[in-house]
């Protein structure tokens, strides 16, 4: 090794580079690993030239921490999708985080009341931005079976915004990495997780513009008799 | 062990009063009034003499056992039940009734006699909202401090809004960092934690690394249950719900608790054929629940996704092919109907016996090498024997059941002490270990799933030569049920995690008038503080590993 520092590799001679391919690619023993679609595909040049945007979304739906993060009977499932024979480790989508801090998506497995709503919020507030959300089970969706609970929450999205539901009670692994890779696709379409609003709280503003609306808003804010109601039954 | 029922010892044979009219003896004046329940019969006593009560019939009659607390407030009184029996004779049973004013629902704590009670009744006040006197600390358990009102009472109306101001949120951890006094330091566990097996908070006070105190803190998972199931009705729409108490795949043995009780409330018999499968339905779901307590256990000792939680998910996977292939689904497998089983064995049979043979055949080795993996390992053998210990008489008194109560050498197994099903038709044995700890714990499950093996074998065996024409899967049910007013049952069985029992009082409709779940995990979990104050924090995370609760059935 030492003697070759003494010449110095030259980088932009790019002479180099390409006998080097064009040896792996023709020259006797060549190995398949490196003649793939993508190498033929930018041809000579090393480079490719894309928007930066592009580039990070696709970045970030190739590589997602997932949170470790277990409610209720669909958490099993989850599990099983996490382990051997789903494993989602191979979608790019499969390092379980134990701590939202490191996450970047949370998978919310089942039902979620009164009690726990306040704490998931509380975690998902951690994550750094951005993080998405897949609900996973008709508990998050609208509560599920225990809808008529007097302690349940009806639906994930009435405490977070949820970019992805997965219907079933609960879901098979299959039906999560399909969610999953939906995601996947979303984000790299560079859709990002939707404010929730709803239209009917817009309703009242209609004629405003944003702005004016943050505004409004902001303004009804009494921080101190901020309430939270626990019981979602009549909203829309 | 032997699967006969036990005979007491030779010699000094003393008869316990087990009659209703040898415990009206015992109990004299403090009767009120009689009652008979399906399972037991049941004395009426005023509530300043439940400690009495209680006390003479645990000491004098050997009513060791606090099986379950269920409250219920009717239509001029509030009630306390206590459901009582005994660990050595799982059979005699006993209810002691405690009515109390509606106006001043106030009676006297069981606390004192019985460490389990303690919660089951803060639930009672929660829940209901009878207050009891004496009790040492009597506060919600389920539902959030700031609830307003009892959700099962019965002017309870569910549509009010819960009205909380932020404030009571904004820091919940607020005031515990500001002492500044003692060298104690406050760590919250949960409700979100890799290490707390779902949402629960335990919180932790330390002196050091030692744990000084904990208390766990449950209902982040209470789904409403047994509201659910008061408003459905019995013959079809309450089977779905058992399946998601216990979802650690115990979704049949959860069934078949609320089979049993609703089939001996109804008086339906279930043809042997059925139960032969829901025998070895049953025993699938514990294999596959217990590899979960299993590769988990590993989990938390071992602290991360290792080759033993894939392993256990590996096998998990296969038992859940089989009852795949059984019930149609993977987890909630709604196979139970009341009087039998929904549909009969998958066609070819042939290929489903082979499927389980192949399973059977391969769980030696599998074990093997779980006990290569986990209980031959130094570093685990270190961490949990002698860790956690919860000696016997301690279990009894907080109501431990199932593999807790194993370990720590209770011989207490309702598949061999009231037994039900096939169980008693077939060859196995209760597996028990001395050693209290978590290691006996662990091992208590890994034998037992070579048990439940030995009882798939046999019931496949007995499916196979079944002559083809007595194949009857399903009594004769009546379309809706309606039990007599005020009949009133408590039966159990036993789950993955120990003693899952059902009450339900008839109302004359063909819905419960109250439908209370005896969770053994609510029971088990109540032990943590015993078995992890003075020891060092990573072992009260094995311990918490080691009692494998899952809290959905814990909240219910
Ligand atoms: S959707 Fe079904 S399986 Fe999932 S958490 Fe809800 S009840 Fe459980």
């Amino acid at each position: 090794m030492s003697s070759e520092r003494d010449t110095p590799f030259v980088t932009d001679d790019t002479q180099v580079q390409t006998e080097t391919r064009d040896a792996r690619m023709t020259g006797a023993g060549a190995d398949n690993r490196f003649n793939s679609k993508l190498r033929e595909a930018f041809g000579s040049s090393p480079f490719i030239l894309t928007k930066f945007d592009n580039f990070m979304n696709w970045v970030r739906g190739s590589s997602m921490f997932m949170l470790q993060f277990g409610i209720a009977c669909c958490s099993i499932e989850m599990m099983h999708t996490y382990s051997v024979k789903h494993d989602l480790d191979r979608f790019a989508a499969g390092v379980p985080r134990a701590s939202p801090r490191q996450a970047d998506v949370i998978i919310v497995p089942g039902t979620i009341v009164s009690k726990f709503a306040p704490r998931m919020k509380r975690v998902y507030d951690q994550m750094p931005e951005p993080k998405f959300v897949v609900g996973m089970g008709s508990c998050t969706i609208s509560g599920g079976p225990f809808q008529e609970g007097y302690n349940v929450i009806k639906g994930a999205e009435e405490v977070i915004p949820v970019d992805i539901h997965v219907p079933g009670c609960p879901p098979r692994p299959e039906a999560l990495i399909y969610g999953v890779a939906k995601l996947q696709q979303r984000i790299a379409e560079g859709e990002s997780s939707p404010v929730t609003v709803k239209p009917y709280e817009l309703e009242q503003f209609n004629d405003l513009e944003q702005d004016e609306i943050v505004d409004k808003l902001a303004e009804q804010i009494d921080e101190d008799d901020l309430v939270m109601r626990y019981n979602w039954a009549d909203s829309p | 062990m032997s699967l006969e029922e036990p005979t007491p010892e030779d010699g000094a044979v003393e008869v316990l009063p087990t009659e209703g009219d040898e415990i009206a003896d015992l109990l004299g004046d403090l009767v009120v009034d009689r009652e008979e329940h399906v399972n037991a019969p049941g004395f009426v006593i005023r509530p300043d003499t439940v400690q009495e009560t209680l006390t003479r019939l645990r000491d004098e009659a050997g009513f060791d056992h606090l099986s379950c607390v269920t409250a219920e407030e009717r239509e001029d009184r509030y009630e306390s039940i206590y459901h009582l029996t005994s660990f050595d004779d799982r059979q005699r049973e006993v209810s002691v009734i405690v009515p109390t004013a509606k106006d001043d629902p106030v009676s006297e704590s069981a606390e004192p006699v019985f460490r389990t009670a303690d919660w089951h009744e803060r639930e009672a006040y929660d829940l209901i909202g009878i207050d009891y006197d004496d009790h040492p600390d009597l506060r919600r358990i389920l539902l959030p401090d700031t609830w307003q009102g009892h959700p099962l009472s019965q002017n309870y109306d569910q549509d009010r809004p819960q009205i909380v101001t932020l404030k009571e949120w904004e820091n919940p951890l607020a005031e515990d960092h500001r002492e500044d006094e003692g060298d104690t330091m406050y760590v919250n566990i949960g409700p979100h934690h890799p290490a707390t097996h779902g949402v629960l908070h335990v919180k932790t006070v330390l002196d050091g690394e030692q744990v000084a105190d904990v208390d766990p803190d449950i209902g982040y998972l209470h789904r409403c249950e047994e509201q659910m199931c008061q408003t459905k009705t019995y013959r079809h729409q309450i089977m779905p719900y058992p399946d998601r108490w216990d979802y650690a795949s115990s979704g049949l043995l959860n069934e078949w608790a609320y089979a049993r009780a609703a089939e001996d409330l109804n008086d339906i018999e279930v043809p042997e054929y059925a139960q032969i499968i829901r025998t070895m339905g049953a025993e699938l779901c514990r294999i596959c629940s217990h590899m979960l307590a299993v590769g988990t256990f590993a989990l938390d000792v071992y602290g991360d996704f290792t080759a033993i939680f894939m392993y256990a998910m590996r096998d998990r996977e296969k038992t859940q092919n089989i009852l795949e292939d059984l019930t149609g689904q993977r987890m909630m497998f709604n196979y139970f109907r009341l009087g039998g089983v929904v549909w009969d064995l998958p066609e070819p049979r042939d290929e489903f016996f082979e499927l389980i043979r192949d399973f059977l055949d391969d769980l030696p080795e599998a074990v093997e090498e779980y006990h290569d993996l986990i209980t031959s390992n130094e570093i685990l053998q270190s961490r949990t024997i002698d860790t956690g210990v919860l000696p016997p008489e301690v279990a009894k008194s907080y109501g431990a059941t199932g593999p807790v109560a194993r370990g720590s050498g209770i011989d207490y197994d309702l598949r061999r002490d009231d037994p039900y099903g096939y169980y008693d038709e077939l060859e196995w044995d209760v597996i028990t270990e001395d050693g209290c700890d978590n290691f006996s714990r662990l091992l208590v499950r890994m034998r037992e799933v070579e048990e439940s093996a030995k009882i798939i074998e046999q019931c496949v065996d007995l499916l196979e030569d079944w002559p083809e024409e007595e194949r009857n899967i399903q009594a004769n049910v009546p379309r809706t049920l309606r039990p007599d007013d005020d009949k009133e049952i408590y039966r159990a069985v036993e789950g993955a995690k120990g003693e899952l029992g059902i009450y339900i009082r008839a109302d004359g409709t063909e819905k419960p008038g109250r439908f209370k779940i005896r969770s053994p995990c609510f029971s088990n979990l109540q032990t943590l503080p015993e078995m992890s104050n003075g020891e060092y924090i990573p072992d009260m995370v094995a311990s918490l590993g080691s009692l494998d609760i899952v809290l959905g059935e814990v909240d219910r």
